[in-house]
Order: structure tokens, then sequence, then C-alpha cells
């Protein structure tokens, strides 16, 4: 059974339309890419998962129960972690109090600081980053290290589902190493991964499935056999746009146009793409 | 002396440069405020002989508590991103409530304090629920309830009272057991203290344990600072919200109860611009008025100078009116500090 189910979601922000028609699933160890341009819908299409928004059409089952997510805790309840591409931390405090926001360990009528500035230090260094010091304001820390600040929250705190939006795309290529097998332990734990990326080479390693995503529809939703990493690639570098682009030449006539039109046309053929294709 | 000279093995990182005591001060929020307050102490220790005196002290404190007091529960709110401009108002409602209605009802003074604390509790939840509701700033849902309350006292009480202030109260039953608690005096070494005092210390030390050593304290500094992450995270935003407006309406019931306790009887007409006082009180202490960084102790110490400099003007032989440019002169000094400070503690290295 998957743990996370769509199945026809849409979205509406007044009369924009940022999402329609999406289906896609993720089960136990199992980690599903979502992969689109800028403006695409991956934030929203995650947004709703996470219970930020409320899909407007379709259906949302978590554990093949149907649900309608009121607020962020609830779908936290329900142990599904995401860690946002506009970073949920809170710049001015420090790490340690971010690590714990909203989780934190009481003791009596207070907290226990020391065991969450123990653990906050530990459950970093596990990850790899070395901090200075967990009393820093975390908005001093780089991209990178507010990024796993906030995965290992998310894995810390035993998620079932862990949603990234974009975890590599400020990264720099060690760091994004460091996240890309931070995925993949999470679903050897038995974790599954909504893993959001624009670029095919992060995505295609670590994946099981892959949504494609334009302009709030699906461009194509594959498993890992059903797909190689060129066809990805040429379909995240907009192949589909290539033919569509070598049509528009075509009509404009001419001897020129002409042939760069076909050179075109040839060009996501070699590529192998079919627009539009569904498993 | 057998004072050892070589270094403690250094423990810890080593890129973490080693923090004097120092420094460590230098990057807490009331610090701005503690040197001011050293300076002004020292200003008026000299210019003011009757300054000096114990009892001058004394009343220094009984007037610093009275705007501290609530100053505690606008500089949590302000740390929580939100400010109440119905606060000085909502003082004197909560005397008239418990005065009138002890006097018109006939019934025991402690009838008259638990209804206006219900009462006050009803403001501070009103104006909560609709800052959470309406997602209006809150300069203008507190502007709005500013204005209801300063009319309400004034025309409730022409309507119960008959006049501008409430009856004198103190023959009612009860009234000797409230005056214990909310007013009375006490001497140490043979100058004469405001329980108010006590009172001060006993709230901030408690809105210091909750900021520093709660989850609640958390989540105030966490919707302050960045509330939308906060909710993503969990955190209950609009309740922290609503339970910081209506602590500060229950420490202003508490102020409220003071003043009725204190002169028996209380004019319609007082509070308004006193939430000013607590605002810069918990400006001027290092609350970021953004939200997000601040402290209880800060709020206090604003609260202290304020004091210092009402009586100390007096004392010194000044006109009054100088109080207000002095307000003014300090508001602007701590509001440069407090941009200072906030990009010192963004890029801290
Ligand atoms: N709150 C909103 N109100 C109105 N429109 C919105 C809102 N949020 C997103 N949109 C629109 O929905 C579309 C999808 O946005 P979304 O943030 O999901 O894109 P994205 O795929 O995450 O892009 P990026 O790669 O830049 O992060 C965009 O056209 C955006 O303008
Ligand atoms: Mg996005």
């Amino acid at each position: 059974m998957s743990l996370v189910q769509l199945t026809g979601v849409g979205k509406n922000y007044g009369n924009i339309t940022a999402l329609s028609g999406i289906d896609l699933e993720v089960g136990e160890s199992e980690v599903t890419c979502v992969l689109g341009d800028n403006g695409a819908g991956k934030s929203t299409l995650i947004k709703i998962i996470a219970g930020l928004h409320q899909h407007s059409s379709g259906t949302y089952e978590v554990n093949g129960r149907e649900v309608h997510f009121n607020s962020p805790r609830e779908a936290l309840d329900e142990g599904i972690a995401t860690v946002y591409q506009d970073l949920a931390v809170v710049p001015l405090m420090p790490v340690w109090r971010n690590f714990f926001l909203g989780q934190e360990k009481r003791k009596g009528l207070g907290m226990d600081s020391a065991f969450m500035r123990k653990t906050a230090k530990q459950e970093l260094l596990d990850m790899g980053i070395d901090l200075r010091d967990v009393e820093q304001p975390i908005g001093t820390l780089s991209g990178g290290e507010r990024q796993c600040v906030a995965i290992s929250r998310a894995v810390y705190f035993g998620a079932k589902v862990l949603i990234l939006d974009e975890p590599t795309a400020a990264l720099g290529v060690k760091q994004s190493g460091v996240v890309l097998r931070y995925i993949l332990q999470a679903r050897e734990r038995g974790l599954g991964v909504i893993f959001i990326t624009h670029n095919p080479h992060h995505a295609f390693p670590v994946g099981d499935r892959f949504l494609l995503l334009k302009r709030g529809r699906s461009l194509g939703y594959y498993r890992k056999d059903e797909i190689s990493r060129d066809e990805l690639t040429a379909l995240m570098a907009g192949g589909a746009e290539l033919e569509e682009l070598s049509h528009e030449l075509d009509r404009g006539g001419g001897g020129v146009a002409a042939a760069a039109a076909k050179m075109l046309e040839q060009e996501s053929k070699e590529l192998g793409i079919t627009p539009g294709s569904t498993p | 002396m057998t004072a050892t000279l070589t270094a403690p093995p250094a423990r810890g990182d080593e890129r973490l440069a080693r923090q004097s005591a120092f420094s460590r001060l230098a990057g807490r929020p009331e610090i701005g405020a503690l040197v001011g307050a050293v300076v002004i102490f020292i200003l008026f220790f000299v210019v003011a002989p009757p300054f000096r005196e114990a009892p001058s002290i004394a009343t220094v404190l009984y007037q610093s508590s009275l705007y501290g007091i609530p100053a505690v529960g606008v500089a949590l709110l302000m740390i929580g991103g939100e400010f109440d401009l119905s606060a000085g108002v909502a003082v004197i409602s909560s005397s008239l409530v418990a005065s009138m209605t002890a006097y018109q009802l006939s019934v025991n003074v402690w009838v008259g304090v638990l209804v206006s604390l219900v009462v006050a509790l009803a403001i501070g939840l009103l104006n909560g629920y609709l800052l959470v509701r309406t997602k209006l700033p809150s300069f203008l849902v507190t502007l709005a309830t500013f204005f209801m309350l300063t009319g309400l006292n004034l025309a409730l009480t022409k309507l119960i009272s008959g006049g501008v202030a409430t009856k004198d109260i103190s023959d009612i039953d009860g009234f000797a057991s409230a005056q214990a608690i909310f007013a009375q005096s006490f001497d140490v070494g043979g100058v004469s203290l405001r329980i108010t005092l006590l009172w001060w210390i006993v709230f901030v030390a408690i809105a210091t344990w909750v900021l520093l050593k709660t989850h609640l304290g958390n989540w105030i500094f966490a919707v302050g600072g960045a509330d939308a992450s906060a909710r993503a995270v969990g955190v209950p935003v609009k309740k922290v919200k609503i339970g910081l407006f209506m602590t500060v309406s229950f420490l202003c019931w508490f102020t409220g109860m003071h003043i009725l306790f204190s002169f028996n009887t209380v004019q319609s007409g007082q509070g308004p611009g006193n939430e000013f006082l607590y605002i810069i009180a918990a400006v001027v202490g290092g609350c970021l008025l953004t939200g997000g960084y601040g402290s209880a102790v800060g709020a206090a110490i604003g609260a202290f100078i304020f004091g210092m400099t009402e009586q100390g003007i007096v004392l010194a032989g000044w006109e009054a009116d100088w109080f207000k440019f002095f307000l003014g002169a300090m508001l602007l000094g701590a509001t440069l500090l407090n941009v200072y400070v906030r990009r010192r503690a963004e890029t801290r290295k």
C-alpha cells in the first residue's frame, strides 16, 4: 500500500490554475522524484501533501485513507515531514532551538535544553555538518548547512514520508552528494521520500519513480525501468519543446527555417522523446 | 601566589573564537538599556541631591513597577511580533469594571475583581482573535479597541456612576484583603516599599523563565521571527498570538487592580498614552518592533529608566515637560541601537 497517493489532484489560486490532474504515489522504501521547470507547480504540489494548502480537486490518500489536512501539524502527525525550499527556519533563533522547534523535549514544566543542544550537535555531526556552535543564529549558517539542519530534523523526528523541496538547488557538488546519500539512507530505513528537483542528474540515481511537471500539468510519470537517464534529461531539457519549435519553424516556411526544423526534429527523435506519455 | 600561567587546554571548536564574558554580555538584547540606565542614574545622582535619598529611590521603583508590569506582557507580545495599543486604557477599564461591579451590585469586592479579570481576558481574546482572523496588522486592530475602550470607559462610568470617577469602595467587604494583595506597603529598613515592586519582580522572573526555558518561549520567538516557518513545523501560531494578547490583558488587569485599591476610586479618563510607555519600555529594553528578539529583563530596565527619569526631572527641579522629550529621544536612540544589534545578531561569525 502506498504511504501517500494523489489521484487527479488540482489546485487553483483564485483564477490561477497552478496544478491540474496530477497523479503521484510513494510507498515505503521508495523515492519519488518530481521534476519540472521554474513555476511548474512543484512547490504547490508538496504544499498540498504537507498540509499547508488544500487541493481544489482530486483525492489525496495517506495509507489508503482519504485526507484533508487543515494544517502542517496534521500532516506531521501522520508522519509526513517537509523540508521547504524557503527553509522553515527562524533566522534569529539559535540552531538547536530551530532543530527542536515545535517538538521540544519537555522536562517538567520547562524543556531539557542540555539534551536538545547535545542532540542537535550530534545529529548534525552524523550528517557531516560540524557546527562551530549550536547557539549561533541559524541565519548565519550557509544554505547547505541550513538544508541539512532541516533534513536531519525531519529524520530525527521519525518521519515516515520525507518531502524535500529542491534540497540540492543551492548546494555545491560535495554537499549535494551528502544530501543524496541522506536520501538513500532514509530510503534504506524504510522512509518514503518525495524529492523535488530540476536536476535530472540528481534525480535519476536515487529515484524509483519520476513525475515530470510542466505548467501545472503532468508531462509524464515513469517508473525507473521505463525511462533512461538520457530520456529523462531530454525531457527536462525541454525536448518536447524542440519538437514544438520545429513545427513553428516549419510553418514559417523558407529554406533555412525548414532545414533548421528538420535538424530539430531529428535531434528530438534521437533523444527518444515521446511527449505526454504515461505508464 | 600560585596562579597558574598556562592557559587551560582549549575546549570545543577551534573556529569558535573564545568569547570573553564581556562580548557574550554585549550580545544580549538588554545591554543597551542597562548602559542607559546606569548613565541616567549617575546623571540624576549628581544633579539632583534629593534623588540620592532612600525614599526617592523607593518612589522611583514604585513608579517603574507601574510601567514595568504591563511592559512585561507588552515585551512578550512584541517578541511574538505584535503590539497592543489598547493596553493603557485596558488598565483603567479593569479598574472601572471591578469598582462598579462591587459598588453597584453591593457585592464583595473580590467578585468585582474576578468579573474584571474575565472582562480583561475577553478583551485580550478579542484583540488576538480579530488579529488572527482578519490578518490585519495589530496596529489597526488594537487601535480600534483602544478607541472603543476609551469611549466605553467614559460613557459607561458617566451612565452608571453619574460622573467621571467611580464611587469610593473602601468600605465594601473584602477591600482590606484585596488591598493587601494588590496595593499594600511594607517597611524595609525604615523605607516604605510598595508591593507592586515584588509583583513586578515575580512577573519578570516568570516571563524570563518562560522565554528561555520552556517550549512556549521557543514558540514566542518563532512566531515573532518567522511565523510562516513556525506554522510549517507545527507551532500553533494563532494560539500563541491569542495567548500573548491575553497575557498583556492579564498584566493590565493586575495594574488596574493596584490603581483601584490604592486610590479607592478611579478616574475614567486616565490611561490613554500609557500604552506608548509600555511599548517604548520594551523597545528601549531591546525588543525588536518587528518581533523575534528581545527580553523581559530588558523591558524591566526600560521601565526603570522611565521611573528614574520621571522622578529625577522633578527632583532636579526641572520642568516636568522635559519627560516627554526624553521619551522620544530614548526611543530614537533605542531604535537605532536595535537596528545595529539585529544586524550583528544575524551576521555573528
Ligand atoms: N499563493 C499563490 N498565489 C497565486 N499563485 C501562486 C501562488 N503560489 C504559486 N503560485 C503560482 O503557481 C505556479 C506554480 O508555482 P510553484 O511555486 O509551485 O512552482 P515551482 O515548480 O515550485 O517553481 P520553482 O522551481 O521556481 O520553485 C506559479 O505560476 C506561481 O506563480
Ligand atoms: Mg518551488
